[in-house]
């Protein structure tokens, strides 16, 4: 096979900025099989792999990508799918250009192996071609319980099941995939899809029990006097952060949790036909700039806001969103206000009517190594707007550490785990995810659901 | 999926289902609330629970038919079964003992009101409730206070049964008369709630009351719920639904209440063809 040396990606197809920030059909079309064979001949497969030392789940990388340039899509997919339960999500939201693109060494000189757009497009592949398998998995009769079906939960369910542990989820919300499900749009991720890939796990012998709130419907401990062995919680970080400042009750103010949970889980951009709704005024400002903050922004101005603001107090070097959220924002028009820090909301019969920021510079660098936001005396000044969305981050539901004795947490709420094994202070229950981390990436929970598994197995086979 | 076991009509716009939902029959108190979905794509929609049976398993949910969903929820017969059941949501009622508890029910609000007077009756608590409505129609649970409490007062705004006029008038009058009352318990709508607060603060008799705001999952995700009380923000659906009353900013709960007001209407015109 001849080597692709460009110095470039093959370039994925994407609608139109202009067509696309008024629809919520996918943004990225997907390679095809010619792209993605073209593409995965740029990979030089070294030897040494520093791709997969950027893979919180060890995905053997050069391995897949060798089987596509093959054209070989369903031995990519064994190969992707020995490491990793849920490929054509991960092919879609990972940061790939801090983990595996990151490290390739194609990026050196030049762009990186699209390494996320090809897992995408074999996850696609199968997804669209592969009849169903039967799975023989012998049963060693011992049950755990995970708690969250987020990606974590999802992830450390799915390791279980094939090692023959009999494995029950369950989830709070009426739908499985956690975040997956009401915090990210369907044009960045296809409801379609995650429940796909969640119906693998579960086709594999994974039950979901929906509607069921562990710390409220039933605790840890009666859990395990249920005859659950080992739990794993992957509760996520569910709880909204507010910015605590004048007018954060008014009338049109959310957090991006609920006005992503209304549109993406209860489907609001299709009121009245759902009987959700969720008000969208002409302008919106999006307080915050991580990958959150894009999403809320997007959607605004997919239900038809007419300006959109990003609303950040530090610079676009410090922008926490992955650097693809950021160009596809600003393609469809939403526009950045930086260094500008709110510090109220007015409004008038209840209802916001403008958001009052006040100018920053950058400082000296900050705790989190970043140059610190000061604000510039009498710089005050009011945006016009009449919808506000808060998305600075989000903090670990309380509810599984007030009814968990024994579960030690930090400060912050997040709870306490072994880095190596996810064992928490308790005997038998394991955590990982955001309820672990606080806010983080898909897949960096799915690489802890994959190490509490690990450590599960082991715990319970020496039992 | 859950089973609806029983249903009643208790007036021309308020109804009782029982439903089969283990997990929340096992665990609920009174102060508590589930969340129902009656069909796929519905809305979530919280309802506090009236009552529960620990050995049938099942939970009893009271409801005023006024929306696009209850009426859905409406149409719903025994034996058929809504999508979704989810709780119990919320902190138990914080009930302690004391000598005398008055209750003040408005309307539908006599439904979450009636667990946690007989939790009290059962605390060894002296109970009487007072139980307000437009007329007699909407005087609902009158048998069931009777069972327990040593007084039920009845106050309609036509006088159509009992006193004539609000429930904080015959509150007022329980009060000239030299009463002695401990705490006081007023669910209802935000209006009502507010009102005792106004008779029962200048004496300072504490007040507990249960706010119902608009919410989506119920578990502090959304943060929908959010109220001012004693000045700070509290979510309704994790640190509430049951507040200090003397502390609930009631004008901003009733303005946050009306958000989706118009889209309330919409809602309803739109399914209704």
């Amino acid at each position: 096979m001849e080597r692709n040396m460009s110095m470039t990606k093959v370039v994925m197809p994407e609608q139109d900025p202009n067509v696309r920030n008024k629809n919520f059909s996918e943004v990225a079309l997907g390679y095809t099989k010619e792209m993605a064979m073209e593409e995965a001949a740029r990979c030089l497969n070294c030897k040494h792999k520093p791709c997969m030392d950027g893979c919180p789940v060890n995905v053997p990388i050069p391995g897949f990508i060798e089987k596509v340039a093959e054209g070989d899509f369903e031995a990519a997919y064994e190969i992707i799918t020995s490491e990793n339960a849920l490929p054509a999500i991960c092919g879609r939201v990972c940061p790939q250009e801090n983990q595996c693109e990151g490290k390739c060494v194609r990026a050196i000189k030049g762009e990186a192996v699209a390494i996320g757009r090809l897992e995408r497009f074999v996850a696609d592949y199968h997804m669209a071609n592969a009849t169903a398998t039967e799975v023989k998995i012998e049963k060693n009769g011992k049950k755990v319980a995970v708690v969250g079906s987020g990606p974590a939960g999802i992830t450390c369910a799915g390791e279980l099941i094939k090692k023959g542990y009999e494995v029950t989820v369950f989830e709070a919300l009426h739908k499985a995939g956690g975040v997956l499900s009401y915090g990210i749009p369907e044009f960045r991720l296809p409801k379609d899809l995650v429940a796909k890939e969640i119906e693998t796990v579960e086709k594999l012998g994974v039950k979901i029990e929906t509607n069921v709130i562990v710390g409220r419907s039933v605790t840890i401990d009666e859990l395990m006097e249920d005859g659950y062995e080992a739990v794993f919680v992957g509760s996520g970080a569910g709880l909204p952060r507010f910015l605590n400042i004048p007018g954060e009750n008014l009338l049109g103010v959310y957090s991006a949790n609920e006005f992503l949970t209304r549109v993406n889980l209860m489907k609001a951009f299709k009121f009245p036909e759902a009987p959700t709704p969720v008000k969208v005024g002409k302008k919106v400002a999006v307080v915050g700039a991580g990958n959150v903050a894009m999403d809320a922004a997007r959607t605004a101005k997919r239900l038809g806001a007419e300006e959109v603001y990003i609303v950040y107090r530090r610079s676009e070097e410090e922008l926490p969103a992955r650097a693809e959220e950021v160009h596809h924002a600003k393609e469809e028009g939403i526009i950045f206000k930086l260094l500008n820090n709110p510090c109220a909301i007015h409004g008038e019969d209840g209802w916001v009517t403008g958001m009052e920021v006040i100018k920053q510079e950058l400082g000296e660098p900050d705790a989190s190594g970043r140059r610190s936001p000061q604000p510039v005396e009498g710089s005050n000044y009011i945006i016009d707007v009449d919808t506000v969305v808060i998305a600075i981050g989000q903090s670990p539901n309380p509810l599984i550490r007030q009814t968990t004795p024994g579960l030690d947490v930090q400060r912050w709420g997040g709870i306490i785990v072994d880095e190596d094994t996810m064992k928490t202070s308790k005997d038998g229950v394991y955590a990982g995810g955001d309820t672990v981390t606080g806010a983080a990436t898909v897949i960096l929970a799915m690489g802890a659901g994959k190490k509490a598994a690990k450590a599960i197995d082991e715990y319970l086979s020496s039992k | 999926m859950y089973k609806i076991v029983s249903k009643e009509t208790l007036n021309s716009a308020v109804e009782l289902m029982e439903i089969e939902a283990p997990f929340v029959a096992n665990k609920c108190e009174a102060g508590q609330f589930i969340i129902v979905r009656v069909d796929e794509d519905g809305e979530r929609v919280p309802l506090t629970i009236a009552d529960y049976d620990r050995e049938r398993k099942t939970v009893t949910i009271i409801y005023q038919v006024v929306g696009y969903s209850t009426e859905l929820l409406s149409k719903k017969q025994v034996g058929e079964y809504v999508e979704d059941f989810v709780g119990p949501l919320g902190m138990p009622a914080p009930l302690h003992k004391c000598d005398h508890v008055v209750g003040v029910a408005g309307g539908v609000g006599a439904a979450p009101l009636y667990p946690q007077l007989r939790k009290l009756h059962e605390m060894g608590v002296k109970v009487d409730v007072i139980i307000g409505g437009r007329s007699a129609e909407f005087v609902i649970m009158k048998e069931k206070f009777e069972e327990f409490c040593d007084n039920v007062y009845i106050a309609t705004d036509d006088g159509s049964l009992g006193t004539k006029g609000f429930v904080t008038t015959v509150l007022q009058e329980l009060i000239d008369k030299g009463e002695k009352i401990d705490e006081v318990i007023a669910i209802g709508p935000l209006i009502m709630m507010k009102n005792v607060v106004n008779v029962t603060k200048p004496l300072n008799i504490p007040t507990g009351v249960s706010l119902n705001p608009v919410m989506i999952d119920g578990t502090g995700m959304c943060g929908g719920c959010r109220v001012t009380v004693g000045g700070e923000t509290k979510f309704a659906c994790v640190d509430g639904p049951d507040f200090d009353g003397f502390l609930v900013d009631f004008d901003e709960c009733m303005k946050r209440q009306g958000m989706f007001k118009e889209e309330e209407h919409e809602c309803r015109m739109k399914n209704a063809q």
